[in-house]
């Protein structure tokens, strides 16, 4: 196909150099978009949706903006229908991670019919770079990066996943009790 | 008590408000006019190419994401094409086009990027505003095929991570329109305002000769008059299929390289189009499964697909790329973005050299700022687009 090479040189001329009137052109095109916002943050006030937003910024905590699914937010383990888990420590997450954030100690399942299980999974969440590999390897389906938590935060930072938590059973954030503890060793 | 005739010497940076990221220029000047100075990068030097000597082929395609981190995914496809180059393997048609569409959407969210910065740096605030609201609409498109904004990790070798979601092709659809309102709504505000051409026009000059002998690539050189374009001159992904023009400038300042940038939003749009016209169904990943994953579905289905996903992730079982070495540039925002790569055998990579778009544009700073003020600074630098990953890498 044609590639047309252009020479795209402005030249500054007379309209350029009396100043004021592009300077007008740019005043219209802020002006029109104050109006225009103004206009549809109005029609919201008196609770008529526009079909574009009235201001591009989000009031963050209050209003969030809308994520598609498909965004790799924080690592959770999924379950099996009997509340066991699915992973087998079969340890292809852990060779994949390119940043070794992963550590499986894997153990005897409990159940027959399952052979290995991990004894402990833990991920070390400031190690990890988010590129979703170990989803990616997962043969079990047993690990995902999904939008159940996109966004999480932290005072401390030695935040490590456990089992447990990656699996839901457990809401609390062990890194809460050790920041506690710290801050009382500390007299805080 | 110095002489009155001495120079002054002024450090500005590593971390100044006006330097896009961490260097450092060591001026000497005289008065507000700039004598002579060197430029000191290295701050961000993260040892990229050492890094990649001690992942898998796959695993190395993060650390490119973290090298130009405006426009990431053209770093995914240059290393995953250099290495499927080594590997002697072509992807199929549909991945081809889905990487030349993020491609070009990538290079429109750099240029936004950069030029953004640049106007507000000259006191255009309003233009940096509608150009960050302009690159959202891309990051979402990022985010709805890759599942993150700036660290994409997309492509893989030989092919994709994953298809990109069925309203994936609307959604562009819908968003180019906006994207050529808002290119047209930056244009009228600044390219005939005359403070911003009196703050650019003949600022920060390179000739033709010297950008070529520095080894500028990219709008830079473009706009010193020199239409070299890798996307043209040697073709890869299916880039020879689209038209396409390519911007020359005739007087290699300031205000050429915003032209040129400008004029490359608007062709990437078209590319973009082209692209999402013929766009072939079919499958994203080639068939050849010692080299890409296998479906999910048969990984959780059947023992070959299983045997097939562990022979890839496990150690010294991966991908086995050839012995040989190299080289395949690709057009990045910035310029000639090129991976030479060394093979053993292996399954880890021998070596990896990176080049830089930005590194020979930046070290050309003390010659386009000589003799020019102290606040010609902000626009040559802006207009240089320097990215700190990428230049220290």
């Amino acid at each position: 196909m044609q590639k047309k090479v252009t020479n795209i040189t402005i030249t500054p001329g007379f309209k350029e150099d009396i100043y004021w009137v592009e300077v007008f052109r740019g005043l219209w095109i802020t002006n029109r978009h104050f109006f225009v916002n103004m206009w549809r943050l109005t029609l919201n006030l008196f609770g008529i949706k526009t079909k574009t937003r009235a201001v591009a910024t989000y009031q963050y905590p209050e209003e969030h903006r809308p994520i598609h699914h498909r965004l790799r937010g924080r690592h959770r383990l999924t379950v099996r229908q009997n509340g066991s888990m699915r992973c087998t420590a079969c340890m292809l997450c852990e060779t994949i991670c390119p940043c070794d954030c992963i550590h499986i100690i894997p153990g005897e399942s409990p159940d027959p019919n399952v052979e290995k299980f991990p004894e402990q999974f833990t991920i070390d969440v400031l190690r990890c770079c988010f590129c979703g590999y170990c989803a990616e390897a997962c043969p079990m389906d047993a690990i995902r990066m999904d939008v159940i938590e996109p966004e999480f935060a932290s005072y401390t930072r030695d935040i490590l996943f456990t089992k447990e938590f990656l699996m839901g059973q457990t809401k609390e954030r062990p890194w809460e009790k050790w920041l506690e503890a710290d801050m009382k060793s500390k007299g805080a | 008590m110095l002489p009155a005739s001495a120079p002054m010497t002024l450090a500005m940076g590593p971390s100044h408000p006006a330097m896009h990221g961490i260097i450092r220029l060591n001026l000497q000047l005289d008065g507000e006019r700039i004598v002579d100075s060197t430029i000191d990068i290295g701050f961000l030097h993260r040892g990229f190419e050492k890094m990649v000597e001690r992942h898998t082929w796959n695993q190395a395609i993060i650390y490119t994401d973290r090298l130009n981190y405006v426009s990431a995914i053209i770093n995914n496809t240059g290393y995953c094409l250099a290495v499927e180059k080594l590997l002697g393997i072509e992807t199929p048609p549909r991945c081809q086009t889905l990487r030349v569409i993020m491609s070009e959407l990538s290079r429109v969210m750099d240029h936004l990027t950069c030029l953004g910065a640049q106007v507000m740096e000259t006191g255009a605030m309003t233009a940096f505003l509608y150009a960050m609201q302009a690159r959202e609409w891309i990051y979402e498109l990022v985010e709805m095929c890759c599942g993150a904004r700036v660290t994409t990790n997309w492509t893989r070798i030989g092919g994709l991570s994953a298809d990109v979601p069925p309203e994936f092709v609307d959604a562009v659809k819908e968003r180019i329109p906006k994207l050529r309102r808002m290119n047209d709504e930056f244009s009228k505000l600044l390219t005939k305002n005359r403070i911003f051409i009196d703050r650019t026009k003949g600022v920060g000059v390179m000739s033709k000769e010297d950008a070529v002998s520095w080894g500028f690539t990219g709008p830079i050189l473009r706009a010193s008059g020199v239409p070299f374009d890798v996307r043209r001159d040697t073709p890869y992904l299916n880039y020879d299929e689209f038209d396409f023009e390519i911007p020359v400038g005739s007087n290699g300042d300031v205000y050429d390289r915003y032209n040129v940038r400008l004029f490359e939003m608007e062709q990437s749009l078209r590319i973009t189009e082209q692209a999402l016209e013929k766009l072939p169904d079919g499958p994203v990943n080639i068939a050849d499964k010692t080299i890409s994953l296998p479906d999910k579905l048969d990984v959780y289905g059947n023992i070959e697909g299983l045997i097939n996903q562990f022979k890839l992730i496990m150690d010294d079982h991966g991908i086995k790329v050839p012995p040989g070495e190299t080289y395949l540039p690709v057009e990045a925002a910035n310029g000639e973005l090129g991976f030479y790569i060394v093979s053993t055998g292996e399954d880890v990579p021998y070596k990896c050299r990176c080049r830089p778009p930005c590194l020979p544009i930046t070290m050309a700073m003390p010659t386009m700022i000589k003799g020019e003020m102290i606040a010609d600074i902000i626009p040559i630098f802006g207009s240089v687009n320097m990215i700190g990953g990428e230049l220290d890498r």
